[in-house]
C-alpha cells in the first residue's frame, strides 16, 4: 500500500524543492482569478449537474440530480393506509439527530425546562460532528474581534449569507467556547492558559481553537457524556430515524413517525416542538464524488422539512474538501483536515511547485486542484486512475520543530501509518472530495422555519454559510445554533399545547407530485445508501409473516 | 487490477472477496447492509470494533473495520456493542481529585496491570499506562494518555477484571478541561467586551452595508502574519 515507483519519484522532486518552498509564499488570487477559476473548474457550476425543483416551496430552485431525486421523492407511508396510532412517546421537545448541533438543543432545551427525546439514525454521536478534525472559530484573541469574524463570514460565503445568522454565529462565538470548556472539552492551549489559535482557509485572524486533530470528537464525546449525565430529563433513543413528521393539518408540526431499524417497526412520538438536527447528504455521492461524511449522511432532514412545507436555501452549491485522501484507495476520499496547511503544508503538483496559495478559501482551493490535474496535466495517477496533488506535510516540522506533526495531527499520522505511509517524512496525496452542505433548511437567528413547531440547527441548516462555509465554522454553527435551537424549542412548546397526530400533509404531497408529473422513485428518506452487492435475487416480503 | 479474489470466513461463513477491500466494504461486497457496526467509516468513531484470528493462528487481532484490509483466511467477527459501565454523576458537581475517580469507578483498584487492554486497542493506545495513571489519581496525565480514544470498546470487552477503562478515561478528560486546565484570561475578557455591548454598534453597520461596500472592505482587509 506504500507508494509506487513513478509516486516516489515524484515525492523526490518535492523533496528537491521543499528547502526553496520554506521562504515561499505563493500569491493570493485577485477576485477576478478566484471567480474565474471557479467558473471553470468547480463542480457547482457544472450545468447537467443539477435541475430545477419541480414542486413545493421551492419549485424551479436548481439543486444537485442526487439531491432533487429524494427531495421529490414519495413518502414511505401511505395516508390512505397509515394511521398514526396512540403516541409511544410523549415529549416536550423531540430532537430528530444526535451529533454536535442535536446534543447541543437537547442541553438547551432541558436547562429551559423540557423534557426532551433525542432520536437518532444510528448510534448517538454517529455524525458529521464526530469527524471534524482542525478546529472551531471564536474571536477570543485580543487581535480580533467579532466584527472580524463577520467580515470573514461574510467574504468566504460570496455574501450571500444572511446578516442575522452571522452576527449569531460570530457574536456567540466566545461565549461557546466557554461554555464547551465548563462542559469538560481540552482545548489547545499554552501553559499560561492562552489559546492555541490557527488561521483556516480564509480567515484573517488565527481564531481556530483545536483539540488536537480530533476537535469535533472531543467536542462530540463531551457533549454526549453531558447529555447521558441528564438521563432523568433527555431520554436517547438510538436506530430509530424518523421518516415522517406528523403534523395536526393545520400546518403545525406535532410529532414523528420513527422506523427501528432492527425491529422493523413504527412508533409514534407526540412532541409540542422538533428540532431537525439531521445534518447532511455526503452519502448522495453527488457527482459521484467520494466523501469525508458518515454513514447516514442522506438529507433526510431536508426530505421531512420540504414536505411539510419548509424553504430550503443555498442547495445549488455544495462544499468540496481540497484535501481528501486520494491514497491509498482505501481511504479514498477521508479527510485530510485544512489545519495540515494552516501549520504550514504546501500544496504541490507532479514536479514539486506550488500552483496555488495553500489556504484560500475551500472551493477555490478545490478548483485550482481540479485545473492543476484536469487542464494542466500536472497531477499525479494512482494506479486505480485517481488524481492527486501532493500535499507536503513533512514541511511543518521543519517550520515548528521535529514533532510537531505528531503532536498536532495524532489522527492523520495515525491513519496513513496504518496503511504504510509516514506522514512526517513523506508527502501524501489528496484530491477535492464531497464535504459539506453548504445550504438547508432556512432558519432564522432563533432557528425557527415559519412552520410552526419546527426548528433547524446545524449543518442540516441553510444561510449561515452563504454559498461557501469557512473552516471551523460548522463546529462552531452545531453548538451556537443548536443551543439557540434548544433553547427556542423549548420555549415554544411550553407555551404550546399538544397537538393531533397526522400524516394529512402527505395527500397534498400525493397531488403535488402527480401534478409534477413525478411517479414512482426510491422512497424518501433514503436513510441509508446502497453500497451493498447482490450476485442472487433478494426476497422482499417479511422473513417471518407478521400474523398479528 | 485483476480479478483475484481471496477467502475470508464472516462469522464463520466463508467468502471470496477482492483483497484490496476493507473489511466493512468486503461485508458489503459479501451481501450484508449494515446498519450495526458502522459510523463515520474514517477511524473516528469506533463503531466497526472488529475481532479476528488468522486459520491456523491462534493470535487474536483488534481493528477498525473501515481501516483495515482483509487479509487472506481471516476469521472475523464485530463487537457493535459490549455492555459498558457509565458511572452517574455532574460533572459541575464533582471535584478533581483522585477520590472521585474512585468514588466513581471503584474497579480501577482492581487492574492487574496485565496489558490485555492495551493489546486490544486499535488506536494504540497504551490503556494500561493511562489506568496506572487513574490509579494514582493522576488525572492530567489519564487525559493526555487516553486523549485519541474514540470509545470502540475492545478494551473493555477484553478486560479480565471487567473495567470500562474509556469511561474513566472520558471522565478524566472532562474533569481536567473544566478544572485542572489554565484559564484563559483572553477568552473572558471577550465575552465580558460581548456582553457589555462593546461590538454591536461596528456589527450593525456591517449589517447594514450594500454587497459592493461589505466586498471592498473584505478585499482590503488586513491578515495576521503566520
Amino acid at each position: 500500500m506504500s507508494y509506487t515507483e513513478e509516486m516516489l519519484a515524484s515525492i523526490a522532486k518535492v523533496e528537491a524543492t521543499r528547502q526553496a518552498r520554506l521562504s515561499q509564499t505563493f500569491p493570493r488570487m485577485t477576485p477576478d482569478e478566484r471567480d474565474e477559476v471557479l467558473r471553470c473548474f468547480h463542480p457547482d457550476y457544472i450545468e447537467e449537474m443539477a435541475r430545477p425543483i419541480r414542486l413545493g416551496v421551492n419549485a424551479g430552485d436548481r439543486m444537485p440530480h442526487e439531491l432533487a431525486d429524494v427531495i421529490e421523492g414519495p413518502a414511505h407511508l401511505d395516508p390512505a393506509v397509515f394511521v398514526p396510532g396512540e403516541p409511544d412517546f410523549i415529549c416536550d421537545v423531540l430532537v430528530v439527530g444526535g451529533g454536535g448541533a442535536g446534543a447541543s438543543a437537547a442541553l438547551l432545551a432541558e436547562e429551559n425546562g423540557a423534557h426532551v427525546l433525542l432520536v437518532t439514525k444510528l448510534r448517538f454521536g454517529d455524525a458529521n460532528t464526530m469527524m471534524a478534525q482542525g478546529g472551531i472559530q471564536a474571536a477570543s484573541q485580543p487581535n480580533d474581534s467579532p466584527a472580524i469574524h463577520y467580515l470573514d463570514v461574510m467574504g468566504g460565503g460570496h455574501f450571500d449569507n444572511a446578516p442575522d445568522l452571522v452576527e449569531a454565529l460570530v457574536m456567540d462565538a466566545p461565549e461557546v467556547i466557554a461554555w464547551l470548556e465548563q462542559l469538560g472539552v481540552m482545548f489547545d492551549k499554552r501553559p499560561d492558559g492562552t489559546m492555541s489559535t490557527a488561521h483556516g482557509g480564509g480567515t484573517s485572524r488565527k481564531r481556530m481553537h483545536s483539540a488536537r486533530d480530533y476537535t469535533g470528537a472531543e467536542i462530540m464525546r463531551v457533549l454526549r457524556d453531558e447529555v447521558r449525565s441528564r438521563s432523568d430529563r433527555i431520554q436517547v433513543l438510538e436506530f430509530n430515524p424518523v421518516i415522517e413528521l406528523l403534523t395536526d393539518g393545520k400546518g403545525n408540526v406535532t410529532g414523528a413517525i420513527l422506523l427501528d431499524l432492527e425491529t422493523r417497526e413504527y412508533r409514534v412520538v407526540q412532541a409540542r416542538a422538533v428540532v431537525i438536527a439531521t445534518g447532511g447528504s455526503g452519502r448522495l455521492h453527488y457527482q459521484g464524488f467520494a466523501t469525508t461524511n458518515h454513514y447516514g449522511a442522506t438529507a433526510d432532514g431536508l426530505v421531512l422539512a420540504y414536505r411539510v412545507g419548509a424553504r430550503l436555501a443555498f442547495l445549488h452549491t455544495m462544499q468540496y474538501h481540497p484535501t481528501g485522501a486520494a491514497y491509498p484507495e482505501q481511504i479514498l476520499g477521508q479527510l485530510v483536515t485544512e489545519k495540515v496547511r494552516g501549520i504550514g503544508a504546501q500544496l504541490c503538483n507532479i514536479h514539486g511547485e506550488q500552483f496555488v496559495y495553500p489556504l484560500e478559501t475551500r472551493d477555490v482551493e478545490s478548483a485550482a486542484i481540479i485545473r492543476e490535474c484536469r487542464e494542466r496535466g500536472n497531477g499525479i495517477i494512482t494506479p486505480t486512475g485517481q488524481p492527486g496533488v501532493w500535499l507536503d506535510s513533512p514541511l511543518i516540522d521543519l517550520i515548528r520543530g521535529p514533532g510537531t506533526i505528531e503532536k498536532a495531527l495524532p489522527a492523520m499520522v495515525r491513519q496513513f501509518r496504518r496503511f504504510g505511509i509516514d506522514m512526517t517524512r513523506q508527502p501524501i496525496l489528496v484530491y477535492p472530495t464531497l464535504h459539506y452542505q453548504n445550504g438547508g433548511i432556512a432558519i432564522d437567528a432563533n432557528c425557527m422555519t415559519g412552520i410552526p413547531g419546527l426548528f433547524v440547527a446545524g449543518e442540516a441548516s441553510g444561510g449561515v454559510h452563504g454559498t461557501n462555509r469557512l473552516m471551523g465554522n460548522s463546529l462552531l454553527d452545531v453548538v451556537v445554533f443548536g443551543r439557540r435551537a434548544g433553547h427556542s424549542a423549548a420555549e415554544y412548546a411550553l407555551r404550546s399545547g399538544y397537538g393531533e397526530l397526522t400524516i394529512n400533509h402527505l395527500h397534498d404531497w400525493k397531488a403535488a407530485r402527480q401534478q409534477a408529473g413525478l411517479e414512482g422513485g426510491r422512497p424518501a428518506p433514503i436513510l441509508l445508501p446502497d453500497y451493498t452487492r447482490h450476485t442472487h435475487p433478494v426476497r422482499e416480503e417479511p422473513l417471518i409473516p407478521v400474523t398479528r | 487490477m485483476t480479478d483475484q479474489t481471496i477467502p475470508i470466513y464472516i462469522m464463520g461463513q466463508r467468502v471470496e472477496v477482492p483483497p484490496t477491500l476493507t473489511i466493512i466494504k468486503a461485508l458489503e461486497y459479501a451481501g450484508y447492509t449494515l446498519t450495526r457496526g458502522v459510523g463515520c467509516r474514517s477511524g473516528f468513531c469506533g463503531a466497526c470494533a472488529t475481532v479476528y484470528r488468522i486459520k491456523g493462528d491462534p493470535t487474536l487481532h483488534f481493528a477498525l473495520a473501515c481501516q483495515t484490509v482483509v487479509v487472506p483466511n481471516m476469521y472475523l467477527a464485530q463487537i457493535p456493542f459490549f455492555p459498558a459501565r457509565r458511572a452517574d454523576y455532574r460533572l459541575s458537581e464533582l471535584e478533581p481529585t483522585a477520590a472521585t475517580l474512585f468514588t466513581l469507578y471503584p474497579e480501577i483498584l482492581r487492574c492487574l496491570a496485565c496489558g490485555t487492554c492495551s493489546k486490544a486497542c486499535p488506536q494504540e493506545i497504551d490503556v494500561r499506562a493511562y489506568m496506572a495513571a487513574a490509579m494514582r489519581g493522576d488525572i492530567a496525565a489519564v487525559a493526555d494518555i487516553s486523549f485519541d480514544c474514540i470509545a470502540c470498546g475492545l478494551c473493555s470487552a477484553r478486560c479480565p477484571v471487567e473495567e470500562t477503562q474509556y469511561n474513566v478515561a472520558l471522565l478524566s478528560r472532562r474533569l481536567y478541561g473544566r478544572y485542572l486546565a489554565p484559564r484563559s484570561a483572553h477568552l473572558e475578557q471577550r465575552i465580558e467586551e460581548i456582553r457589555r455591548g462593546d461590538f454591536n454598534a461596528k456589527i450593525a453597520s456591517l449589517k447594514a452595508m450594500d454587497r459592493a461596500s461589505l466586498q471592498q472592505l473584505y478585499n482590503s482587509r488586513d491578515i495576521e502574519p503566520e
